[in-house]
């Protein structure tokens, strides 16, 4: 079993959601990335999603979007992220770990090239925002081949159709996007929110997680007694620009504990 | 040749063009596939169209013979597609109108753009004044600042600018953040896309809009001068006037076309925006195209002195173009351009665009070189108003 599919299973076994949080590999610093993965693991994150910085994020908010613009003045580039999660391998054999990005960077890899060493360094799940699933066909059979999940994204305009073929598709986990928008928004109607994770269900055969706009610990607490999986992004990336460098781990760790905290509650 | 029928059913232009966004657009963009789809063929849609380009635009624009310059030249005999006479003074106007009948009978009251020169965004506030639309205009920081006089024409149009702080505050910029408002407002909200980029339909609509400067083409050519001529020039940033022009010329095996970049400094000092010239295909802004990008897929920033052309990617169908030797492209220095808006000035009383320059620039390179049967066809895709301080600032004058 994957470590996705297991973390899930061991998750579901103790009436418990996974927490997911995503931050961008480079900020503040390439070195405070597998030192802020660990602090994650320990202020109980259950998957961790990273963000291959892009010079051009169109999907993003401002807060990702900074990120970004740090990482890429730190000079990071994806065989960077790649390292980090070799290296975070080293000490944690168990949390998954999948990369968020955009295509250009990892067509620049080459596909099959990117595939092989995700797969070396321990990658888990792959989630291209610029790839909907007919342009992204070609990096899935590449990640199908080395056992790396996609992750797919459904959104609150998808049709019922494009769910369905989605849902077909998808592996790993569905990642619900929680409100029109990019990312980091704040106008998440939780109620709206429900209904469409129900009907995603109702054609998933993967766990559904949702992300976008989630802030706070009741937020996270509401989603998780509707979902399988909450997403924790812009939050925990301001969290990050707000701190010292050293710092980073600490309070990256007392921010997932609240969340943790607040959705454990929920059960 | 064979039948050009491009772009094929998923939006590809051979390896180029496709819908790269995220999932949260794929609704917006098949809505806007099925009733392009629909209006293109629609007769009452292309009266009406034929009607305003005619009325408000002041189609269809001259071709001017400019005897001055290739006297001046002795070679070849260059023409003008006078594209600058039209209603805002661009090509622009020709896709805007367009877009905005379809973003109406779409019952969407709210329109956004980019734009980079301001010639789009002024064409975009234009149309929304005159259908009484909603109007969001993103432009870069740097922009904003090149092109003042646009900003404040927008402004007088009942526009919103909002200048893009983020990346290199120029055209890529503002198509990111364009690109994030419409998934944000997508209920109400359609996007008027300025060039022949981004996901699929928006590179075929934008060609198929400006694609009237072509076929006038077409027609008057043989009036004026009783043939086609040998050679089609068009300054390509994203590539609409360009598209619009070659794309009547395709069958039309005998008429080199020949796409003008942005060589900024020139291509050896990596300061320019020639992506054909000097960029390797990737994805961005919705599409695969060639880009101007590192090592790591990094898109690089851009420079030239226009900003229309300042773009680090180009619209799929010229890569496929490209590719396939039907066009070819080449690249013109920011110092080269300036001499041809100043001759173009001095010698026949006309101003063009500093985009626009960039083929008059090339014209004048090629011209010596032909003889005086050859034809030169320049599309003139806008005037220069717009570049003054620009210009003056690099003669050491401030207006």
């Amino acid at each position: 079993m994957s470590r996705i599919a297991s973390t899930f299973a061991r998750l579901s076994g103790s009436n418990r959601k996974a927490l997911i949080p995503f931050f961008t590999v480079g900020d503040p610093l390439l070195e405070s990335a597998v030192p802020t993965m660990q602090a994650l693991v320990s202020g109980g994150a259950d998957i961790l999603e990273l963000g291959i910085p892009f010079s051009d994020p169109m999907a993003d908010g401002p807060t990702i979007q900074r990120a970004s613009e740090r990482a890429l003045q730190n000079g990071v580039t994806l065989t960077d992220v790649l390292a980090v999660v070799a290296e975070f391998r080293q000490t944690d054999d168990v949390t998954p770990v999948v990369l968020m990005g955009y295509a250009n960077p990892i067509e620049r890899l080459g596909l099959d090239a990117f595939a092989a060493q995700a797969r070396a360094a321990g990658v888990d799940g792959v989630l291209v925002v610029d790839y909907p699933p007919l342009e992204g066909r070609f990096l899935k059979a590449a990640l199908t081949q080395v056992g790396i999940d996609t992750i797919l994204l459904v959104s609150p305009t998808t049709t019922e159709q494009r769910m369905s073929e989605i849902a077909q598709l998808a592996t790993g986990y569905l990642y619900y996007v929680s409100l029109r928008g990019v990312t980091g928004a704040g106008h998440l109607e939780v109620d709206a929110v429900a209904t469409q994770v129900g009907r995603i269900r109702s054609y998933a055969k993967v766990p559904v997680g949702v992300g976008f706009g989630i802030r706070d610990g009741a937020t996270a607490r509401r989603l998780s007694e509707i979902a399988d999986a909450v997403v924790v992004g812009s939050r925990l990336v301001e969290e990050i620009e707000a701190s010292a460098p050293t710092e980073v781990p600490r309070r990256a760790e007392a921010l997932m504990r609240q969340f943790r905290h607040a959705m454990d509650g929920a059960q | 040749m064979n039948v050009y029928d491009l772009p094929d059913q998923e939006g590809y232009f051979g390896p180029y063009g496709g819908t790269f966004v995220s999932e949260t657009l794929m609704a917006a963009i098949e809505e806007l596939k099925a009733q392009y789809e629909h209006y293109r063929q629609d007769p009452e849609f292309l009266a009406e169209l034929a009607h305003e380009l005619h009325h408000y635009v002041g189609r269809p624009s001259p071709i001017y013979h400019a005897k001055r310059l290739s006297e001046h030249l002795g070679g070849a005999r260059i023409y003008l597609k006078r594209e600058d006479l039209n209603h805002t003074g661009a090509h622009k106007v020709n896709n805007t109108i367009g877009q905005a009948m379809l973003a109406r009978r779409m019952g969407k009251p709210r329109v956004i753009a980019e734009t980079g020169a301001g010639q789009h965004g002024v064409a975009t506030a234009t149309v929304a004044a005159r259908y009484g639309m909603e109007c969001v205009v993103y432009m870069g920081a740097e922009d904003v600042r090149r092109q003042a006089q646009n900003v404040y024409r927008m402004k007088l149009l009942g526009a919103q600018v909002v200048p893009v702080e983020s990346g290199s505050k120029t055209l890529k910029d503002a198509l990111n953040e364009a690109m994030r408002d419409w998934v944000t407002h997508i209920d109400d909200t359609f996007y008027i896309i300025g060039t022949v980029a981004g996901p699929h339909p928006y590179p075929t609509m934008v060609r198929d809009f400006n694609a009237v400067v072509g076929r006038e083409c077409l027609t008057q050519m043989p009036e004026l001068v009783g043939r086609q001529p040998d050679v089609i020039l068009a300054c390509v940033g994203g590539g609409s006037n360009a598209m619009g022009i070659f794309y009547p010329y395709i069958p039309q095996e005998s008429v080199r076309l020949i796409g003008v970049e942005a060589g900024g400094d020139g291509l050896s000092s990596g300061r320019h925006a020639a992506s054909l010239s000097a960029g390797v295909p990737g994805v961005l802004h919705g599409n695969r195209t060639y880009l101007l990008q590192d090592a790591h897929g990094q898109i690089i920033e851009t420079h030239s002195i226009s900003a229309g052309l300042d773009y680090p990617g180009v619209g799929p169908e010229h890569a496929w173009l490209k590719d396939t030797g039907r066009a070819s492209y080449v690249a013109i220095t920011d110092e080269e351009a300036l001499q041809a808006f100043h001759t173009l000035c001095r010698l026949e009383g006309i101003l063009p665009a500093l985009e626009s320059s960039h083929a008059v620039a090339q014209a004048m390179k090629m011209a010596p070189a032909l003889g005086k049967d050859q034809i030169i066809l320049v599309n003139l895709s806008g005037r220069g108003d717009k570049d003054m301080a620009t210009v003056a600032e690099r003669s050491g004058l401030h207006l």
